[in-house]
This record gives structure tokens, sequence and C-alpha cells, in this order.
């Protein structure tokens, strides 16, 4: 006999999370605003009572939105060891954003979230050495990862991070790159820049091309993100030096509106990566139709 | 098993609507929709589809979610939902019925769509076996039983007799309420609707569609469906109108947007289509650029996709409406025939 799924003995499962709806946001709280870059500002934000609005591990990603401009995903900067703020490193390019470009301190938001699965930072990362590697904004969601394995630091091995921008004036983090991740034990830290510029004494050229001039060993884990186009490229260098698929880790962006895998707007394959991701080891994004 | 006789259904529909918001399929200016049940309203069983599916009434077309208050830099949250009552759906097809499990897994999954699943709730299925299914039917690719076709009640309608069985508890509960309007059926009834059943087989089995088969999809390597130069011929006609989108009981893809109504700001969600452009744009530019990618999308995900996560299920039900209403007549039945074609070309080239 035909029984719709939804019968009574599934009304008494589902009546656990009655009160539980994801969609409805809770308000945060703008406390400060850094300009990074010309067109990059870390906000950092509360909740109402202090403190972070929920907790999260390193890659997840929360809703942000301004009430009547937009809502969008954006990848939480800063590491969940910080239990006083939460971060959001955003670059003015659309709608949304340049909208949070002109907010003040003290402006009230509204976020939801966590969102996605998070890099494995207590099991295939643990004990690892690590090999970052960035372009532009992409450093955002990596600076968590970071973060949290300096804070833990004997947790993991030698850590490498290699990142790039157009410009000098593009490197996010900077500040923080020389005073606390340049100067922490077994951290070599590789900038570069796209195109000369005066003053700049450091490396020029793209971030693949420099992962391959590094010439790393191959038994670090590699994690990338940046644009689309970097990403292609740095993986196809990495491989060059003898990395696996398996041995990389990246994370993408895709247009979101749920966030919880129903909408459909993030679907590539049997994935939703606004639930499935974004973060993703190598070999399994081969499975994957390429659309992102 | 009850039955009714037709002098009686209004005093039936009207007994339901007495507690229940009862809605049927009714026509308004020469279309059928489900509709709320009046009086006056022209019910209509024996059209097959329903302009719109009942998707409507779980997932609505658009839906206030949350609202905010901006002043100054503070925002409030006004958290108000639209209220649900009870409600009956009087009139479901088999594969509309069928349409309602597909998008359970969706938004029954954790994390539980609390909007779908409270409607979800309140509503008491009443199905109505079809008596004439038409060339566009193809129900039976999915294995439904257009004859057996579940619900909470599941009624069946020969000559001028309404027959009624009740199948689940929320069934139970509405039968206890309009009991008295009923008879009771005997052998003589049964043997009635057994050899009526068996006639609606027969016309079944001389449609066209019946011979379809998705077994190009089933078990297939997901890339190689994916990469296949055959998507570029077949979107060739899309308009990308989204047309199928909306009309298909099973896609469920959603937009959230904010209106500012003057003096609130009103966030809600409606129905998106993948096939639309503007679906997954971004600030940085489209993974689907062209209407290739976003048809490919829609049957991917429909036949491919969905299945890989939901135990081989396929989110189509064979109601037959994008056949109907596709303007460029594209639609799913082509793209299943094309792989159909393809598999026959292989098993050849094998032998």
């Amino acid at each position: 006999m035909n029984r719709t799924y939804c019968d009574d003995n599934m009304q008494e499962v589902h009546r656990r999370n009655w009160t539980h709806e994801t969609l409805i946001p809770k308000l945060g709280i703008v406390t400060d605003i850094r300009i990074d870059t010309p067109d990059i500002k870390t906000f950092r934000v509360i909740g109402p009572d202090g403190g972070v609005c929920f907790s999260y591990i390193p890659g997840q990603c929360a809703m942000l939105s301004i009430p009547g401009v937009g809502e969008a995903m954006f990848s939480i900067t800063s590491p969940p060891t910080n239990k006083d703020y939460m971060e959001f490193s955003i670059k003015k390019c659309g709608c949304l954003t340049e909208w949070l470009h002109q907010i003040d301190v003290g402006q009230q938001i509204t976020i939801r979230g966590p969102y996605g699965n998070g890099f494995p930072v207590e099991t295939d990362l643990k004990g690892k050495d690590l090999l970052f590697i960035a372009g532009g904004i992409g450093l955002a969601p990596l600076r968590s990862v970071i973060k949290y394995a300096l804070h833990y630091r004997e947790n993991y091995g030698n850590i490498d991070i290699v990142y790039g921008a157009r410009s000098a004036y593009d490197l996010v983090y900077l500040r923080e790159i020389q005073n606390e991740w340049r100067i922490a034990p077994n951290v070599n830290v590789y900038l570069t820049i796209d195109r000369e510029q005066e003053g700049w004494t450091g490396h020029v050229g793209f971030v693949p091309d420099y992962v391959k001039e590094l010439n790393f060993e191959t038994d670090k884990t590699a994690i990338v993100c940046g644009p689309p186009i970097m990403i292609k490229l740095t993986l196809k260098a990495l491989e060059e030096l003898g990395y696996k698929k398996n041995q990389i880790f990246t994370t993408l962006e895709l247009k979101m509106k749920c966030g919880i895998g129903k909408c459909g707007r993030c679907n590539i394959g049997t994935k939703y990566v606004c639930k499935d991701g974004p973060v993703f080891r190598c070999d399994q994004l081969e499975q994957l139709p390429e659309e992102f | 098993m009850l039955k009714i006789y037709k002098n009686k259904w209004p005093e039936l529909f009207f007994k339901i609507s007495c507690s229940r918001e009862l809605y049927m399929p009714i026509e308004k200016d020469g279309q059928i929709w489900f509709g709320k049940w009046n009086e006056d309203a022209k019910v209509r069983f024996d059209e097959l589809n329903t302009v719109k599916s009942p998707k409507d009434f779980f997932f609505p077309q658009s839906e206030n979610i949350v609202a905010f208050k901006a002043k100054g830099k503070n925002i409030s949250i006004l958290e108000k939902r639209d209220e649900s009552q009870p409600f009956v759906v009087f009139g479901i097809r088999a594969c509309d019925a069928e349409s309602l499990k597909i998008l359970d897994r969706i938004f029954l999954a954790e994390p539980i769509d609390t909007f779908y699943k409270t409607r979800r709730e309140n509503a008491t299925i009443i199905t109505l076996a079809c008596s004439e299914p038409e060339e566009t039917c193809f129900c039976s690719t999915f294995e439904i039983d257009p004859v057996n076709p579940g619900g909470d009640i599941a009624t069946w309608i020969i000559d001028d007799v309404l027959y009624w069985q009740s199948l689940t508890k929320k069934g139970h509960t509405l039968t206890e309420d309009v009991k008295g309007l009923f008879e009771k059926a005997d052998q003589q009834d049964e043997e009635k609707i057994y050899s009526h059943k068996k006639g609606v087989k027969v016309i079944l089995s001389k449609l066209p569609l019946q011979d379809l088969s998705l077994e190009g999809f089933k078990n297939g390597n997901m890339l190689a469906i994916f990469n296949s130069p055959k998507w570029r011929e077949l979107s060739q006609a899309c308009i990308g109108c989204g047309t199928c989108t909306f009309i298909c009981p099973t896609c469920h893809c959603y937009d959230i947007r904010d209106y500012d109504t003057g003096h609130e700001i009103q966030r809600f969600r409606c129905w998106d289509s993948c096939m639309y452009s503007d679906f997954t744009r971004m600030s940085h530019g489209n993974p689907r650029h062209s209407q290739i990618e976003r048809f490919r999308q829609r049957f991917m995900h429909k036949l491919v996709y969905y299945p890989a996560n939901n135990e081989g299920v396929f989110a189509c039900v064979g109601c037959g409406r994008c056949i109907l209403k596709c303007p460029v007549s594209m639609n799913i039945v082509k793209v299943a025939r094309t792989w159909e074609a393809n598999k026959a070309l292989e098993v050849k080239n094998d032998e």
C-alpha cells in the first residue's frame, strides 16, 4: 500500500527539530572595519550579547545580509579559537559588497550559519606539513586554517605559505603576515606580486609559476584558494612537482541562496557546494562535472 | 471501502470544508487549477492534469519567510510566517502524489525546511485514480500505479459513484467526520473497481510512451553523460523560458529576495529556474554561461544527480505537463529517447 513519506512515524522523528529554521538569520553587530587593500575590507562582527554569533570550524561560511540590499555567502576568516568575534574579509565586487564597504562601525547586519564542511583540521591535516597557496582574496578562507594551525602549533608540521596578488597594495593581512606568521616557528612565507612595482623588492610573478620555482617537497598537504584560473594552474603546477590529487584541498565558490543544499543553485553533479563543500579534496573534484 | 453517489458529492465537499480548507481541481477561465472549493466552484474530476501541480500547497510559488525593520544602524528581525491551517487537497493524481515524496526527500532532509514541513503535516491528501490516461502519460516508467494512487485517502470514480478508501491515520480522521454521507461498498462494487482498474491498465499499455526507458541513465557514468555532445543538439531549441520548471511537480529550486514594502523589508522565497541565465551568475562570472549548460543541468539533476543521492529514484513522475506546455516541444521524453537510441547503437556496435 502506498504511504506518504510524511506519515505518522516520520512526523515524530521530525518533531524533535521543530523550532529549528535555518533560513532565519540572527543579528550581528559590526564592531571594527579594517581597510586591507583598496577594494578589500575586513569586518569584525559580534552577536548582540557579544562574542561569536555561532561556533564553527575553519573553512566554514556564513550568510551575511543587509536587509533590502541582499544576502550572500562569505567565508569566515577568523579562526574558531577566537571566541570574542568573527571576521570577514570582503572584496568590493557586487551589490551587497559595495554596500558593506560603505557602512560604519556600529552597523547591524544579519548573519546565519555556519554552512559547509570546513577544512579537516582535526583529521587529514593534523600532523602534516602544510603548504598554503593563495591568490588575492583567496587568502581569506585560508587565514582561518593558518591561524588555527598556528594556535595549535604542536599539532601540525612545517607550514609554508605562498601568497600572491596583483600588486603590493592588493596583498591582504600584510601586517599580520609580517608580524605574526613570519616569525612563528617553522613557518615560511613567500609573497609575490604579478608585475614589477616601485619599492617592491620581493618576488614578482604569478603564483602557479612561483610554486613551481619553489620546488616544494611532495610530502606536504597543499591547500589552495584563489580565482578559478589561479586554482586551475596551481593544481597543474603541483602535479608537475609530483603532488597527487588526494594531497591537495581547495575551497570553491558558487552562487548560493539557502546554504543548506535545497535551493539548487550551487549544485555541481551530486554535490551541493554549500553543504558538501566548499572544501573539496582534488581527487573528489575530479569526479564532478567541471562547472566551477 | 466506502461509496458515495454523484448527487451527494456537493454535500461531501461542504462537510469537508466545514472543518478544513478544501482544495480541488476547479475550472477557472477555461483551465483547470487547484483552487479553494466553494458552492459555486466548477469541480473538474475529469481533467487529468491541473495547470500547476499541487506542489504549490507545500512549496508555494512565493512565500514570506522573515521581515526586517531598519532604523539608522539598527535592524530588528521580525519572525512572522504565514499561518498554516489543516487543509485537504482532493483529486491529486498518482503521479503528483508521488512527486510529494520526491520533494520530501529534499525539504524534510536535515536541516528540515519547517515551512514545508508544517504544510505537509497540515495536509490530508485525497488522491483520485486515473480513468482515462492520456498520450502524454508515462508514470509507469517510474513504477507509479495510476489506478492505486495512494495518499491519505484514495478514491476511484466509476460512472456516477465515487469510491473512497482511507489509508492512513490522517485519512481515518477525516473519514470519521464524513462517514455519515457514505454507503458501504459491497462485493459487487469491489468487482466493478477491479474490472475498471483492469480496463485502465489496458488503455495504459496502448499509450505511446509506455515503452519509455531510462535505463541509459541508470548506473551510468555521470561524467560521460555530462560530456555527451548530444546536449548541444537537444538544447538548441530551448529559449530558457522556464515554463517546464514552473509546471514540473518535482522542480524545487528557489530564490530568496528582499522587498521594501515601504514600512518594512520583507524577505521572501520564490520559485526559481535553473533554466535562467542569472541562476548561477556571480559578480565574478557565471559557470553556466550558455543555455546548453542550463538545459543540461535540469535533466542531469532529474535523471542522474538526484537518483545518485536518492537510491536510484528519478526526480520525474511522468505527469506529462512539460510535454504539453513547452513552447518549443522539448521535453524529458525527447532527452530519454535520445539516450535510448544511443544505448541501442552501443548494443549494436558491441555485437
